[in-house]
């Protein structure tokens, strides 16, 4: 199914290995643990304040975790490390912004260098490269903080694409999208998974729409995380084991919905469950 | 032409010298302000003109050049304005604001000293509203040191202050130290502050910090054009209010002129409401046109078609 990946099997782009985080007296982190093989699509998956993109953040270096390490390409990361490529939560672009979107792009070559870029066919070249990626050319021309947040979500993924990362880091893409276009996102991420090689982890509270294209769940829930394919992680023996309480994972439609229940929970609250929806017949 | 230029103009070496002074003032503001505009620090680049003022009003008491003085107070408050403000945009407010009022407090202590003390007003003149026709023996190399500097500052982080100013989040995670560049910002933005002081005076230095860069900003939607064009609008308002205002000399009777500072702000205010108008007449008559968001000069692809 993915040729990409079989023929580096074992190539791990990201371990994440007993990390350990304590922020304002509180553990938003507990030893969570995990890896990320290269051409592989993985969903973090975790409610509101699970910690998600407080474990991005580690993984880029922008958090010192208390505990733990973080391994790229089985070597421990360097403290300036740019082989990763980021799409931030909120990134909030001023509309008077002096940028085109393809300026943006470029921007992600080698935007942390000194002095001023020398333009030359093969950076412009590049860049329209990666737009065609993403399906951007028509909107490449405009001031980049007038775009609608999916186009903007398209050229940011260009952005961190563009320096050819091995791992690409993305923090709620889906969050300000339709469902079509959250769709259109979900499956250009599969294939420049597939297509370039690299590692996507990509964090939502809501897992449905990443169930075709998942290949690994990481599912984050009270600090702690287990990881694993979707049918060894997405069950209610192993869920309700994270949360300490008994949750059923259902599947309806399709779709599955992870639910409160069993005796402890008699209302069925489905609080800090993401994917979670109140099911009347559930109870 | 004789209306438009009066006779002597291209002859006086005081004229010279304001044009010199004033086309770097203009150049190093403008490409400092372009950030300014884009981080949305205009408030800060304000409280570092007022920190300007103490510091050249403390110079005349202390017998230096008053360069210096703008040097030494808005390099002062912009450390100080880093140190109290954490990386918040709320608490940076809140620095702003207090070292601006700070800085007005012992301004007005300096002048008022200044005044008794030479028993003359030239001293608020000079710090208030500049001296770029008569500056102080030996303005002109620091004023090139100091301009050099800034413009070196702003040049080489330029692509890590584009990235810093578009997400902190985004620099950070290409591993752009965003603290040190905003610092560094920051001392390019005193620099500039203070020749600006210098040429138009500490209070309406703003107007040539934000002025020209507002500006071009309308009319382009790429960083290094802006560059350009506010550097050369700023350059071109300078210059023409140093001409109006030597014209002014030869329009009353006593010789007295007007002073150089209210025509540049003049006229930068001018291309500022010019620019905004043609924006706002272009955006209404391609609305009535059935299209939408097309601009002066930033004509969205999407929206010709
Ligand atoms: N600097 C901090 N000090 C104290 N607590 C913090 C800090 N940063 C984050 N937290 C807490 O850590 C928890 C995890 O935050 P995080 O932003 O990682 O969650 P998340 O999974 O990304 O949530 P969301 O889906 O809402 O984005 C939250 O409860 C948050 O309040
Ligand atoms: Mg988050």
């Amino acid at each position: 199914m993915r040729p990409a990946a079989q023929h580096h099997p074992h190539v791990r782009a990201l371990a994440v290995d007993g990390v350990s985080v304590t922020l304002g007296g509180r553990r938003i982190l507990d030893e969570v643990a995990f890896t990320v093989q290269r051409g592989q699509f993985t969903g973090l998956i975790g409610s509101n304040g699970a910690g998600k993109t407080t474990l991005l953040r580690v993984i880029l270096g922008l958090q010192r975790p208390h505990a733990g390490r973080v391994l790229l390409a089985g070597r421990p990361r360097a403290r300036r490390n740019r082989s990763i490529g980021y799409v931030p939560q909120k990134v909030g672009l001023d509309p008077d912004l002096p940028m085109r979107a393809r300026d943006l792009v470029e921007l992600g070559i080698d935007g942390h260098r000194l002095g001023i870029a020398r333009p030359s066919p093969a950076r412009r070249e590049l860049v329209a490269e990666m737009l065609a990626a993403v399906d951007a050319e028509r909107f490449a021309d405009s001031r980049v903080g007038r775009l609608s947040g999916g186009e903007q979500q398209r050229i940011l993924i260009a952005h961190a694409l563009v320096a050819r990362p091995q791992l690409l880091l993305l923090d709620e893409p889906l969050a300000n999208l339709d469902l079509r276009s959250g769709q259109e996102i979900v499956s250009l991420l599969d294939r420049i998974a597939t297509e370039h090689e690299i590692a996507v982890l990509l964090s939502v509270h809501e897992m449905n729409p990443l169930l075709s294209v998942m290949d690994r769940v990481v599912y984050l829930a009270g600090g702690r995380a287990v990881s694993g394919t979707t049918d060894q992680v997405i069950r209610s023996d192993v869920l309700s084991g994270l949360y300490g309480h008994r949750v059923e994972v259902l599947h309806v439609a399709g779709r599955i919905l992870v639910v409160a229940g069993g005796p402890a929970a008699t209302n069925g609250s489905p609080d800090g469950l993401p994917g979670a929806a109140p099911l009347p017949d559930a109870r | 032409m004789g209306w438009l230029i009066e006779p002597g103009f291209f002859a006086s070496a005081q004229v010279h010298t304001a044009l010199v002074i004033g086309a770097a003032a203009a150049l190093v503001s403008a490409v400092v302000g372009v950030f300014t505009v884009i981080r949305g620090q205009s408030f800060g680049g304000h409280a570092l003109t007022d920190a300007s003022a103490t510091g050249g009003s403390g110079s005349l008491l202390a017998g230096v050049n008053p360069l210096l003085g703008f040097v030494v107070g808005a390099v002062t408050a912009a450390g100080a304005m880093e140190a109290i403000g954490v990386r918040h945009a709320r608490g940076r407010d809140l620095a702003t604001g207090i070292v601006l009022g700070a800085s007005i407090g012992l301004a007005s202590l300096f002048l008022y000293l200044d005044t008794t003390a030479t028993a003359t007003t030239g001293a608020t003149q000079q710090i208030l509203f500049g001296s770029i026709f008569a500056p102080a023996p030996g303005t002109v190399p620091i004023v090139a040191g100091f301009g050099a500097a800034s413009l070196a500052i702003i040049l080489a982080l330029y692509r890590p202050l584009l990235l810093t100013s578009i997400s902190g989040d985004l620099a950070a995670a290409r591993g752009v130290p965003v603290r040190l560049v905003g610092l560094a910002y920051m001392l390019a933005l005193a620099l500039a502050v203070a020749l600006s002081s210098l040429a138009i005076g500490a209070i309406l230095s703003t107007a040539l910090l934000i002025g020209p860069p507002a500006t071009a900003l309308h009319a382009t939607r790429r960083a290094g054009r802006a560059l350009i064009g506010a550097a050369g609008l700023g350059i071109a308002c300078t210059w023409i209010g140093v001409l109006l205002a030597y014209d002014s000399a030869h329009w009353f009777s006593d010789g007295n002129g007007l002073p150089v500072s209210f025509f540049i702000v003049a006229v930068i205010f001018l291309a500022y409401l010019i620019s905004d108008l043609t924006t706002h007449r272009a955006t209404r008559r391609s609305t009535a046109a059935g299209r939408t968001g097309a601009l002066v000069g930033d004509r969205d692809p999407r929206a010709a078609r």
